[in-house]
């Protein structure tokens, strides 16, 4: 059954290409609308895949920039927190995001099945797409929050803490972004194409709420209360780890047309390489500058940086805007973790590539945005450049404001209540002998923490299996004569 | 001269070194190594069999001093290392015959820390 459908899938754009100039399709074949949705739903799909993939490249580029005592937590971290925010998601928060409603939350769709209500019409395979597509910008956000917390957190407080961020606080300004709330009625509408404000700024929001209730990792600040580097162990999985989340991206803007209409995808995502490659050297160049070597760690961070930044834009700007938007984002990732780093612990730097860096791209639509996307997507104005004035820079910069204090606020006090019970932060010894060993019993490199005297012994050796008079056999014959 | 051999734990590293340096005792060399003790092994698990791990991480540091030095370095050690708990480690003495800087050829007690010209050395 499966095959048959994705086989109808992937043939159905010759045929809507065959059949257009005909005008008509044969009578007892799929109808033209059934082949459009089918087309628009495989491609909506693939792109769920792609961003499903993000999540393996959040957990090398956080595993990458941990020491090597804490390597084997992220799997563990990665997993359980998709797996519970994957039900929460199903459970209520697609129905706050999605559900229609007035400007705060929607309000149908609970524990959401086929054939039952969403937002006025009867759930269909087209919905399906939608629901697992949307959960996957979800796990992003919750993803990006743990950047700031690693090595030093409990593994019993993410749990609850995935669990009102993935059912209630990203699902509320998803529905205010996405869900066609708040942000549909400020001005004539905020430009947030993928993401920028909705998810990126929201986990970095939710991120410095949790960094400022947890404190820095232990010798993170000197005595004298200056920053030291406490290097993350592997630089090539964290370089593997912004390689994937650069291809899951294409998934992320790309599939954000929700369809292959007028080939849109494909632009969005040119675009969206164009900004990722502005950000990487934006990065280099002033990495350059600051700290006069080319910072293999700020690389990567200028690449996600940039691909934050042309997140919102990415469906309103030319391709000529892209660079520059990327560049920007890629040049003040570094300033900004240069800055953070002086006060706060954030070990891979969510605050500025994804706070940061959301902040400018979800602005970056009130400067770059071009009249004619603006008309197609049907979403606000054009911006600065195009002489569109201040205005929708204005309702861009009121949607950062609320999306940042809501979420910020709403962490805070859901963080702050773990903290009190359940409590955020593993015990000094657990922080020194590493969350692998202390929380997980086992270390992500055995043989590296382990001596191999031990791991060997256990009176089963290898000679063990072989009979004595076989050894006594070979040693003879080995023996000189 | 002497040589004193001292097995601390990680952390206990970096207070003894600081304060070392600011007595004049530059000259040292570490070694991570593993060992056992009274300080019980643990137990990791992995998909559900366990190991039990006798052996534990400390810091072996060595260094060489004049005789009239040594219980500065002791009493250094024993202070920072200490936190009172089975595992801080030991210090054992050890006598030394002589010593060499291998850069000059020179010999003796002098050689053992840091020579007098090198923070002009340094400076230039």
């Amino acid at each position: 059954m499966r095959r048959t459908t994705l086989g109808r899938g992937a043939l159905a754009a010759i045929a809507v290409l065959l059949a257009l100039p005909a005008g008509a399709l044969a009578q007892d074949g799929p109808s033209l609308e059934a082949l459009v949705s089918e087309v628009n739903v495989t491609w909506v799909l693939v792109g769920t895949v792609l961003v499903f993939f993000m999540q393996a490249g959040f957990a090398f580029l956080e595993i990458g920039f941990s020491r090597g005592k804490n390597a084997g937590m992220g799997i563990a971290k990665i997993l359980v927190n998709f797996s519970v925010a994957s039900i929460v998601w199903w459970a209520f928060g697609f129905a706050i995001a999605f559900g229609g409603g007035g400007w705060l939350a929607g309000d149908t769709g609970f524990l959401f099945q086929f054939g039952r209500e969403l937002d006025g019409s009867v759930a269909t395979g087209e919905t399906a797409s939608f629901f697992i597509f949307q959960f996957m910008f979800c796990a992003v956000s919750l993803a990006i929050v743990w950047g700031t917390t690693l090595e030093r957190m409990k593994f019993a407080a993410y749990v609850p803490f995935a669990i009102v961020f993935s059912g209630v606080i990203y699902p509320l300004i998803a529905h205010w972004g996405f869900g066609g709330g708040l942000f549909a009625e400020i001005g004539s509408g905020v430009q947030d194409f993928a993401g920028s404000s909705v998810v990126h700024l929201t986990g970095a929001a939710a991120a410095l709420a949790a960094v400022m209730l947890l404190g820095p990792r232990k010798g993170k600040f000197g005595a004298d209360g200056k920053p030291r580097a406490i290097p993350g162990h592997n630089m090539p999985l964290f370089g593997l780890g912004v390689l994937i989340l650069w291809l899951g991206w294409f998934g992320f803007n790309g599939a954000s047309t929700l369809g292959t209409a007028d080939n849109r995808f494909a632009e969005v995502i040119a675009v969206t390489n164009l900004g990722a490659a502005g950000g990487v050297i934006g990065a280099m160049i002033i990495g350059r500058l600051l700290q006069r070597t080319m910072d293999i760690g700020m690389i990567g961070n200028g690449a996600i940086a940039g691909l934050v930044s042309i997140t919102a834009p990415s469906g309103y700007v030319e391709f000529w805007a892209a660079p520059i938007i990327g560049l920007v984002g890629g040049m003040l990732v570094v300033a900004c973790v240069l800055a953070i780093e002086k006060k706060l612990d954030d070990p891979v730097g969510a605050l500025s590539a994804h706070g940061v860096a959301g902040i400018w791209g979800t602005l970056a639509c009130g400067i770059f945005t071009s009249p004619r996307l603006a008309e197609y997507v049907g979403v606000g104005k054009e911006g600065l450049v195009y002489g569109g004035g201040l205005e929708q820079l204005g309702v861009q910069g009121a949607a950062v404001g609320l999306t940042f204090l809501t979420v910020f606020t709403l962490s805070f006090i859901t963080l702050g209540a773990i903290k009190a019970t359940i409590g955020l932060r593993v015990s000094d010894e657990e922080e020194d002998a590493g969350l692998d060993i202390s929380e997980h019993g086992m270390y992500g490199y055995p043989e590296q923490f382990i001596p191999s005297a031990e791991l060997v012994g256990y009176g089963g050796g290898p000679t063990a299996t072989v009979p004595p008079a076989a050894v006594h056999a070979l040693a003879t014959k080995e023996s000189p004569a | 001269m002497k040589m004193v051999i001292a097995y601390v734990r990680h952390e206990a590293f970096e207070p003894i070194r600081t304060e070392l340096l600011s007595l004049g005792f530059p000259s040292l060399s570490i070694s991570e190594v593993k060992g056992s003790g009274r300080q019980k092994g643990i137990t990791e698990r992995y998909r559900g069999a366990e190991l039990t791990n006798y052996l534990r991480p400390k810091v072996k540091i060595e260094c060489v001093v004049a005789t009239k030095d040594l219980m500065t370095i002791v009493d250094t050690v024993l202070k920072h290392g200490r936190t009172g708990a089975v595992g801080d480690g030991k210090v054992f003495i050890l006598p030394v015959e002589e010593a060499y800087r291998i850069r000059t050829g020179e010999s003796g007690e002098e050689t053992l820390q840091a020579h007098p010209d090198a923070a002009t050395a340094a400076a230039s």
